[in-house]
């Protein structure tokens, strides 16, 4: 057997994948763990996790994949500093710390990481290799899909270079076919909205695609005519004058606010009417922009089938015009199309690529329902129940989802608890909360009460597939929850006094049958189930579709803002716990809110991002700090100063450091004031040394070789728009199969 | 290091970027003040030299 371990870290998502001959044993992400939202370190627990699954250790593993190339991203950075120069300092002193102290020298953090983690010397470590940004989404696409034959057409923000990319798949092989590079980014261009609607960039996007509907696209031929130049073929470059984050602290720049008469919205302030407008207009643009790529790719490949990944593949609005238009006759979207999917590609690109392992046989799901995550027994969540003195009854399962029905159909809130933990972000109908689609209540109850959320966002629905049709104006599976599809017209409320309102009221207003999954437009965002994709959960919809003929139910993730979806029994305790949650129906137990004796105090997470704290300190670094210390004084003012003076070498600093490294050596626990006075002081020096080295590098080397560079009209960036060209797309390099073991 | 050195010098030819090399190793080498980071208890005396 041939196990292969993808990795996805350090930027946003960290995550592990493991395949055993091809196929995959297990998957998560490592926020799940650790609690902390978009965790970026590396994934130990997730490995942990992963490798567990498999009754592995890490030295049986064959290859170890990670998804990014990170000496091309440097190559990126430097030159986009370059072209910018001198205007990007405060970027420059943000950005290169970690790459001058981690990310550069990424082949040996990560071993260092894989090596304590495995307890291991790092030469008894399996080969690391290094797939491409753009290749691993790409593969995490193609591979997992029910096709031998596909396009596959990769969008998100930036991963080396590129920014788009597509991509010819048949049998095992997946090549390269064009792509767009940064800063011209769709991904980047919808995150500067994001950033401009005054939501948080890299996670914020799906709200901005929930205002949309809210909207009116009155600004769509204002960005089409100012902010980029978008080609017949869906190529496109963006104007960077109206833009930030090439080289800034932002994403837009004076000049867009300008363009849009306001400056960005402030965070958590009242959305206005035109915040929606721009909402609109953008998801407009971007849906213009997939399809006309999409468009280009059918025509010129012929190919019927498409598969997608990448942050931009997460638009289900977009996904789903896509299908309306019919550009493709099958299209497939990774779950994972984020960066956390980059673990699953890069793992596959090693085992069809490096290793030229056959296609798999043609199958409706390699993803497995995307169920690759943590499962708990019955008797690990018991635990967890007692420990907490938590009053609870078990069921048989048939009695379970009997009595969930009932509690559903009662308007009851339920914590859904079951099975293995999903991977991606979205909740697919094991770590969910539930609840009656029907009751006009349930969207502000879920939003306000549980979720703790702005109550401008639909839920979506989770629907029995072959109920599907017949609910919405949608006619393929749609299991991941990435297409939007309309429902069907016998469905909606025909309410007049609806069209009078503005705003968010109109969300209140009652627009069909089932109010709580159907936005302001009609439109939902659908998840077909299937006895198949999730067994346990087709069951409990059965049933309450037999007693309240209801296809469907919300399924929203099972946590509050700001945190990951639930990892653990614990996890989702605590969250049932500090929520209104009414109902926890988790493994074969049922906790029912109103049965607890009293509120139970919720533990807090600590926060992860406080300085390392310099109080507790072990004898072993009291003995160094003395020794270095000790040494690095005697080297100074022993013989340094002394020979700069050009006197005699100072004998008496030797005594004395000897005196105090001695101390240390005996009395190491005596020197802890004096240690957290002096590192307190290390602390404040490297604040102040950081950005003054940054500086003096930005201005003495980065500025005059970028502005020689404009000189000569290198524009790495490619900026100048072409009104003449018919395309900005450019031909991607061929890739072999040995490209995988450089880290470019 | 020399790992390292060996990988960013095939990088450069591959890419034909060779003017990027001095470019790297200073940053790198400057870079290691900061490597020192604040956690180093000889990183003031470093700090203060430069």
């Amino acid at each position: 057997m041939i196990y292969i371990l993808g990795l996805s870290a350090y930027y946003h998502d960290s995550a592990a994948v493991l395949l055993c001959d091809g196929e995959i044993v297990a998957a998560a992400q490592e926020e799940r763990f650790t609690r902390k939202r978009h965790d970026a370190d590396f994934p130990v627990h997730a490995v942990e996790f992963c490798l567990g699954r498999a009754g592995i250790s890490l030295s049986e593993v064959d290859h170890i994949v990670f998804y990014d190339k990170p000496f091309l991203k440097f190559e990126r950075l430097l030159e986009t500093h370059l072209a910018t120069a001198p205007v990007g300092l405060p970027a420059f002193i943000k950005a290169m710390p970690v790459w001058l102290k981690e990310k550069l020298y990424l082949k040996k953090l990560l071993r260092d990481s894989l090596s304590e983690l495995a307890r291991c010397e790092v030469k008894d470590l399996p080969a690391l290799l290094f797939s491409s940004h753009h290749q691993a989404h790409a593969a995490s696409a193609y591979y997992a899909s029910p096709f031998d034959k596909a396009v596959v057409l990769c969008l998100d923000g930036v991963g080396e270079w590129a920014t788009t990319t597509a991509w010819l798949g048949e049998g095992n092989q997946l090549k390269p076919l064009w792509q767009i590079n940064f800063p011209h980014s769709l991904g980047l261009l919808y995150s500067a909205f994001t950033y401009y609607a005054g939501f948080r960039v890299n996670s914020g996007e799906y709200k901005l695609m929930g205002l949309a509907p809210y909207g009116e696209a009155r600004y769509v031929d204002l960005i089409l005519e100012h902010l980029l130049d978008l080609k017949e073929d869906g190529s496109f470059r963006l104007d960077m004058s109206y833009f930030n984050f090439a080289s800034g602290l932002t994403m837009t720049s004076k000049k867009f606010h300008r363009l849009f008469g306001s400056e960005p919205r402030k965070p958590e302030s009242e959305l206005r009417q035109r915040d929606m407008d721009i909402a609109k207009s953008i998801q407009v643009v971007t849906e213009e922009i997939v399809l006309r790529l999409a468009k280009t790719l059918r025509k010129e490949t012929g190919v019927e089938n498409l598969c997608m990944a990448g942050g931009v593949a997460l638009n289900c609005v977009a996904n789903g015009r896509l299908l309306k238009e019919s550009v493709f006759k099958n299209v497939w979207v990774q779950p994972a199309a984020g960066d956390a999917g980059g673990a699953l590609g890069a793992a596959y690109i090693a085992w069809f690529q490096y290793l030229n392992k056959p296609g798999m046989a043609a199958q409706s799901d390699h993803m497995q329902g995307a169920l690759l995550g943590t499962e708990y027994d019955d008797e690990a969540i018991e635990k967890i129940l007692l420990s907490e003195n938590m009053v609870y009854k078990k069921y048989e399962t048939e009695a379970l989802l009997d009595v969930v029905t009932e509690y559903l159909d009662k308007e009851m809130v339920v914590g859904w608890f079951q099975g293995r933990m999903e991977f991606g972000p979205r909740a697919l109908g094991n770590r969910s909360i539930l609840g009656d689609p029907r009751s006009e209540e349930m969207q502000s109850i879920i939003n306000l009460k549980i979720k703790n959320r702005e109550s401008f966002r639909p839920f979506a629905p989770a629907v029995l597939q072959e109920k599907a049709a017949e609910w919405f104006e949608i006619n393929i599976k749609s299991p991941y929850m990435l297409f939007v599809a309309q429902l069907k017209k016998d469905k909606c409320v025909d309410d007049a006094a609806a069209d009078c309102v503005q705003g968010f009221a109109r969300l209140k207003k009652k627009r069909s049958q089932v109010p709580a999954i159907t936005h302001v437009d009609n439109s939902a965002r659908v998840q077909t189930v299937s006895a198949e994709s999730n067994a346990m959960f087709y069951r409990l919809l059965t049933r309450f579709e037999k007693l309240t003929q209801c296809p469907m139910l919300i399924n929203t993730s099972f946590n509050v803002r700001g945190e990951p979806v639930v990892e653990s029994p614990g996890d989702a305790l605590r969250c049932f716990l500090k929520t209104d949650m009414d109902v926890l129906a988790i493994g074969s137990f049922v906790v029912l809110k109103t049965e607890q004796p009293e509120k139970k105090p919720v533990p807090v997470y600590d926060d992860k991002t406080g300085e390392q704290l310099v109080n507790d300190v072990s004898a072993k670094q009291l003995r160094q700090f003395a020794l270095s210390t000790g040494i690095m004084v005697s080297l100074i003012f022993g013989l340094f100063f002394p020979w700069l003076a050009g006197s005699k070498m100072n004998t008496s600093v030797f005594v004395y450091s000897a005196l105090w490294a001695g101390w240390g050596l005996l009395l190491p626990k005596t020197l802890t004031p004096l240690y957290n006075v002096w590192m307190r002081f290390g602390q404040v020096m490297h604040k102040i040394m950081t950005p003054l080295i940054l500086s003096i590098i930005y201005f003495v080397l980065i500025t005059p070789l970028g502005l020689v560079m404009r000189m000569f009209a290198n524009d790495p960036l490619n900026r100048k728009l072409d009104a003449a060209a018919d395309s900005y797309r450019e031909q991607s390099q061929a890739i072999k199969a040995d490209d995988l073991e450089k880290p470019f | 290091m020399l790992e390292f050195l060996t990988d960013l010098w095939q990088f450069m030819r591959a890419r034909k970027k060779y003017w990027l090399f001095p470019v790297v190793l200073i940053m790198a080498l400057l870079g290691a003040l900061l490597v020192l980071g604040p956690g180093s208890s000889i990183a003031p005396f470093i700090y203060t030299l430069f």
